[in-house]
């Protein structure tokens, strides 16, 4: 087991490439020893990519690749010691299940002794006991799938786990189970672990620390709660979250944000650091934390910090409903949860959870903490409480 | 449904029938209606029953073309099967040399049999042909009008290099289709080269395979104008195989009656060793393992 370390990594699956065709951008990543990461991105962001080379199937453009102190950057992927599971299952399906989870374990020449302990510890685990004797041919994609993952964890010595959305074919009630399943063994063996998906649920439900990524690069490194409460890039709070960040531009005039006429206050700090640049500005709040305020309507202003919007649509999603209101031209959502919801057509007036919402000066974040770098909500609306 | 529409339907399967009919039922009759006649004239027959199949199975001389012919088959296919997974394995997987790799490895397919035989029959003379004089040269007693093995070899070099290219590309169009995934996890598994042919290679080959046992079984088996223009079957009998004993029965002898009654026995050996072989094969994935 070993930190991976990924050193300014380029690739680009093009032989002479253009800067624009360049799968990984300059990325650097430390996935500290025995931890869970997990990558996360939409489609086409480079995390499949990434994880294949970790685990040497392809080689980076430029850049260095190390396993705790030692490079291996050209390394074959058989002299790496690594464990992979892929999207679609993979059996050999002339073998037993049996064979099959052995087989990375014979491939090395373990002793058959150990070999059956392993296979025996691994069919424990995922519930494989009554399978051993079949042939790996003709299964349900479900089990396929659970075969392959066995076959990636029956190494005990491995430097990493890497998992490439491994849940894609899995029905979603087996898929609840197995996530499950695999944060205990990540428990248990405290294998540096690294899990690629596109699903948030999964991620931020498997994960120590979560990895952002968008066009090749990562966005944002950070715990779930980090990335949901103070998402430093805006796509990151667009894409946690359902539904994800309210994000709408604005103009700064005098210490507060003005959004389609209106004027939402910022703190003090966070007004400091903004003024200072010029770019093109951006209020984000969570749908989470905008709230109704009782009994308001548009006829008057209100409290500062309060916002005059007019609800257009609500969901019900049962123990939660989520309200769309048109603030002067843009979108916002609210997730209520302990309230009777406004009827579409109404005026209401809402106001933002103190501490919630965040500035973005073209698309980074504005912090108003970054001498102290401790991670105390940047942004502090002034009013609203 | 009424009655009426679904006998309608038959008008569509007509056509179909028509052409079966025309290209197998009616010339397979035919040669059923002669096994069984003695024909001593356009107008003179006269029924004989299995008189021509006891005749033909008793045929001594037919006895070795069969012999002959099975081993000629059985050598084809235990040197052209292993030898085309081999080219198959070995050829580049993309790029300009895929291409050209595979554009010289269907050249001999893409040859008139005539042809093939006429360039081996001048190829392997020791006079004038260049791997017979280069034989000659080298001090090997060589002459494939001659020597019974000679010729045996000759024509089996010749067999090999026109048809090992098609198991070859059936093999390549195979190995193809796997997904590299397969690779992908060999590679994390830490599988030796030779794992991953007897593990993914091999087994996802096994239906192409099957497929080209059977082409070559069956062509070897009728296996007719390569040798005939090469050796024309000599010297003596030593490369008279089945199609051209059968040939000269009934072109060369006019013997319709007993060569038709060999022609069936011919084709139901045929058909019966695919049944065979195909059973035998594809058996049920899911049979329990050891």
């Amino acid at each position: 087991m070993a930190d991976i370390i990924l050193a300014d990594i380029s690739h680009s699956y093009v032989a002479q490439p253009d800067p624009s065709e360049y799968v990984l951008r300059r990325v650097d990543v430390h996935f500290g020893d025995g931890e869970a990461h997990a990558l996360l991105g939409p489609s086409g962001c480079g995390k499949t990519t990434m994880l294949n080379l970790i685990s040497g199937l392809i080689h980076p453009t430029s850049g260095q690749i190390r396993y705790g102190a030692k490079d291996v950057t050209r390394l074959p992927t058989r002299r790496r010691n690594i464990a992979q599971v892929f999207q679609f299952p993979v059996l050999y399906d002339t073998m037993t299940v049996f064979d099959n989870l052995a087989f990375p374990l014979r491939n090395r020449g373990r002793p058959d002794s150990e070999v059956k302990k392993r296979v025996g510890e691994i069919a424990d685990l995922l519930e494989l006991d009554s399978e051993l004797t079949r042939r790996a041919a003709n299964l349900t994609p479900d089990l396929k799938q659970i075969i392959s993952l066995g076959r990636g964890l029956v190494r005990d010595d491995v430097a990493a786990i890497l998992l490439d959305e491994p849940l894609t074919v899995i029905d979603p009630q087996r898929k609840w189970q197995i996530r499950r399943t695999l944060r205990q063994v990540h428990e248990q063996f405290r294998h540096t672990s690294i899990y690629v998906t596109h699903d948030q649920t999964e991620a931020l439900t498997f994960a120590d620390r979560v990895w952002v990524m968008n066009e090749g690069k990562i966005v944002q490194e950070g715990s779930p709660d980090e990335l949901f409460r103070r998402p430093e890039h805006t796509f990151v709070g667009y894409f946690i979250g359902t539904p994800g960040m309210n994000i709408l531009p604005c103009q700064l005039v005098d210490g507060a944000a003005m959004v389609a006429g209106q004027s939402i206050p910022l703190s003090d700090e966070v007004w400091q650091q903004a003024r200072r640049d010029q770019g093109s500005f951006e209020i984000g709040i969570r749908p989470e934390f905008v709230e109704l305020v009782a009994g308001g309507d548009s006829t008057d202003h209100g409290q500062p910090g309060e916002l005059s919007v007019t609800i257009t649509a609500v969901e019900d999603h049962g123990r939660f409903s989520i309200a769309s209101a048109e603030l002067g031209e843009h979108q916002i959502k609210a997730k209520l949860t302990d309230r009777v919801p406004p009827a579409p057509g109404q005026n209401a007036r809402i106001r933002f959870a103190g501490g919630e919402l965040h500035l973005y000066r073209d698309q980074r974040i504005v912090c108003a903490d970054e001498p102290s770098g401790d991670h105390r909500p940047a942004a502090t609306p002034a009013g609203g409480n | 449904m009424s009655k009426r529409k679904n006998n309608r339907a038959w008008f569509l399967v007509l056509p179909t029938l028509i052409i079966v009919a025309f290209s197998a039922i009616i010339p397979l009759m035919t040669v059923v209606n002669y096994s069984v006649q003695d024909i001593l004239g356009p107008n003179t027959r006269v029924f004989v029953g299995f008189e021509w199949f006891r005749e033909v199975l008793r045929d001594a001389e037919l006895h070795g073309a069969f012999l002959r012919q099975v081993l000629f088959s059985l050598a084809i296919l235990l040197i052209q099967i292993p030898f085309g997974v081999g080219v198959g394995l070995l050829m580049p997987r993309r790029g300009w040399s895929a291409s050209l790799c595979l554009v010289i490895i269907a050249l001999p397919l893409l040859i008139p049999w005539n042809v093939v035989g006429t360039i081996w029959q001048i190829f392997c003379r020791t006079d004038i042909g260049l791997g017979g004089a280069f034989l000659d040269g080298m001090g090997v007693d060589y002459n494939y009008a001659i020597d019974p093995v000679d010729a045996w070899l000759t024509v089996l070099v010749m067999d090999v290099w026109h048809w090992t290219p098609l198991v070859a590309l059936l093999c390549y169009a195979g190995l193809r289709a796997i997904p590299d995934a397969y690779y992908q996890a060999a590679q994390i598994d830490g599988a030796s080269p030779w794992a991953v042919f007897r593990h993914i290679q091999l087994p996802k080959l096994k239906n192409v395979l099957i497929i080209a046992v059977l082409l070559r079984f069956m062509d070897s088996f009728m296996v007719y104008t390569e040798p005939f223009v090469l050796t024309g079957g000599g010297p003596g009998n030593s490369t008279t195989f089945l199609s051209q004993f059968l040939a000269r029965m009934a072109v060369g002898q006019f013997d319709l009656g007993p060569a038709a009654a060999f022609s069936l026995i011919y084709f139901l050996f045929v058909l019966l060793f695919c049944y065979i072989f195909y059973t035998v094969v594809m058996r049920p994935d899911d049979a329990p393992g050891s």
